[in-house]
């Protein structure tokens, strides 16, 4: 049977060429990079030089580069280090609605700590409203996160709008990255925000392994102590083969990335646009343009995504969704639900991210096999019945 | 390892007794599109059996494999055994659920009952049969 893995944003594979570059990282060159033998030599310089590789990436410089566990990390430590530093100021933070768990929810943990928090709302494409972000700064306001742009439904924030506002009002502005960097051009001082986060396993790295971008002269307060590593910012032994490989994958991505990018938005736009036609009552999801090349994301009608998803694995095909079913915590994505779609749509959800090894093939495969699928679980729904009834009682 | 056991996934996957009954005796209802699962069950009652039991289900895999497991645990029950068929005992049938699915999926045996409920209550209006 056909493999076809269409769920990109949750890991892309890693590239032949980024382990052969860890290989040596898991075999004779095992050195701590903090140690000042040959061993630790080795080591260090191999993390420097995937510093500036990812730096050259963002257009940084290397010493503003924090390598960290995640994607995840550098979300809680540009959250909570930025807020923590700046508290004497103020107790005010605000991020958008659509923010992945670990800006949110580390603006929640915020919160139990005595701050306080105003959730940005989205329109329906899931697009923040700069003017918004402007109306809800307070006098005590010390930190905005919006994220470059969203992982399940693709849209583009207009960070640079939003930063112009951060800017006039001297407050700092994070944004989640790791859905962009190595994906799509990302350039800090273009952005013009203060923090940055990107995650090696969006762009054909190793997983368990980020960094946070801090920009020069910003304060942040670390949240592991007790060693120098990564300038004081974050304690603990590097994890070497990992980070070679995030600075191997990053300047992959840099060089690779006008073909990707034309690679990814065609298969993405004939599934936006043949899916629809092959199946009724099916709604794209995100912004209609300014999304992700390689994000097509729906929602079905009158079906829940987990049962679409295990058929469509049956038959060789990855993908994922944001219904309740899907989630451990059986909760409807939050995006999704922000957007303002109710309920019973959203359980419709199906996100397909593409990925480099995707071709042709695999969209004309999807396209053949989503269909009867579709067809099928809406012939054991009661909602499709309501349906069809309601049409043909001519309402 | 998948998260259904292979039983789960035969009833996902050729789920038995799915449709609707014409003239049901009893319709019973659950669920609601915020936890994402939905069921109807229609049932056809002869000589207090259950003569036919079919379903609709709107939901995960987990929620399709149970109204399947219970249609086929019901039909030709009396509604008294019927009503015996607990959540507990459709996932013992199904060879286990997710620990987390196990409640919000597994409704199958409350939308029987509901359907039960509905046939007795026409059944003392002195309505049809």
């Amino acid at each position: 049977m056909r493999q076809v893995y269409l769920d990109n944003a949750a890991t892309t594979p890693l590239l032949p060429e980024v382990r052969e570059a860890m290989l040596p990282y898991l075999g004779e060159l095992f050195g701590n990079p903090s140690c000042l033998h040959s061993w630790g030599d080795a080591a260090r310089e191999a993390v420097e030089r995937a510093r500036e590789q990812v730096a050259q990436l963002i257009g940084a410089e290397a010493e503003e580069i924090i390598f960290t566990g995640s994607g995840t990390e550098s979300n809680n430590f540009a959250i909570k280090g930025l807020a923590l530093a700046q508290q004497a100021k103020g107790k005010h933070v605000v991020v958008s609605a659509v923010e992945h768990f670990s800006v949110l929810y580390s603006a929640r943990t915020l919160e139990k700590w005595g701050f306080e928090l105003t959730l940005v709302p989205v329109d329906k494409y899931g697009v923040v409203d700069p003017d918004e972000v402007r109306r809800n700064l307070r006098k005590d306001t010390i930190l905005v996160s919006v994220m470059h742009a969203n992982a399940e439904v693709g849209t583009i924030e207009p960070i640079e709008e939003i930063a112009r506002i951060t800017r006039e009002n001297g407050i700092l502005f994070h944004t989640d990255a790791v859905a962009t960097a190595g994906t799509i051009p990302v350039k800090v001082k273009e952005l013009g925000v203060d923090t940055l986060s990107l995650a090696g396993n969006q762009f054909y790295g190793p997983k368990g392994v980020g960094a946070l971008w801090v920009r020069k002269g910003v304060r942040i307060i670390p949240l592991l102590d007790g060693g120098v590593q990564e300038g004081g910012r974050r304690a603990g032994t590097e994890n070497v083969p990992a980070i070679v490989g995030l600075g191997k994958a990053a300047e992959l991505a840099r060089m690779d990335m006008p073909a990707r990018i034309k690679h990814l938005t065609h298969l993405r736009d004939r599934l936006l646009t043949e899916l629809p036609r092959k199946i009724e009552r099916v709604v794209v999801t995100g912004h209609p343009q300014n999304r992700l090349p390689g994000n097509a994301s729906f929602c079905v009608e009158f079906i829940e995504g987990e049962s679409m998803l295990m058929w469509l694995n049956s038959q060789g095909v990855a993908v994922t969704s944001g219904s309740a079913c899907t989630s451990r915590a059986l909760k409807a994505s939050h995006v999704l639900l922000a957007m303002g779609l109710p309920h019973a749509l959203a359980q419709g959800s199906i996100l397909f991210t593409l990925g480099l090894d995707n071709t042709d093939e695999d969209i004309d495969y999807v396209l053949e096999v989503l269909p009867p699928i579709v067809d099928r679980l809406r012939q054991m729904s009661p909602l499709y019945a309501k349906f069809t009834k309601a049409g043909k009682g001519g309402k | 390892m998948p998260i259904y056991s292979e039983k789960v996934m035969d009833h996902f996957m050729n789920p038995r007794n799915v449709g609707e009954i014409e003239n049901p005796d009893g319709i019973g209802e659950v669920g609601n599109p915020v936890c994402g699962d939905m069921m109807t069950f229609y049932i056809k009652v002869k000589d207090n059996r259950l003569e036919d039991v079919k379903f609709k289900t709107f939901g995960c895999g987990a929620a399709i494999a149970v109204s399947s497991m219970v249609s086929e645990m019901a039909k030709g029950k009396t509604l008294e055994e019927a009503r015996k068929i607990t959540p507990q005992l459709v996932a013992d049938e199904l060879e286990g659920l997710p620990k987390n699915k196990f409640h919000c999926s597994n409704l199958g045996a409350q939308a029987l009952s509901k359907a039960i409920d509905d046939y007795l209550s026409k059944k003392n209006k002195g309505g049809k049969k």
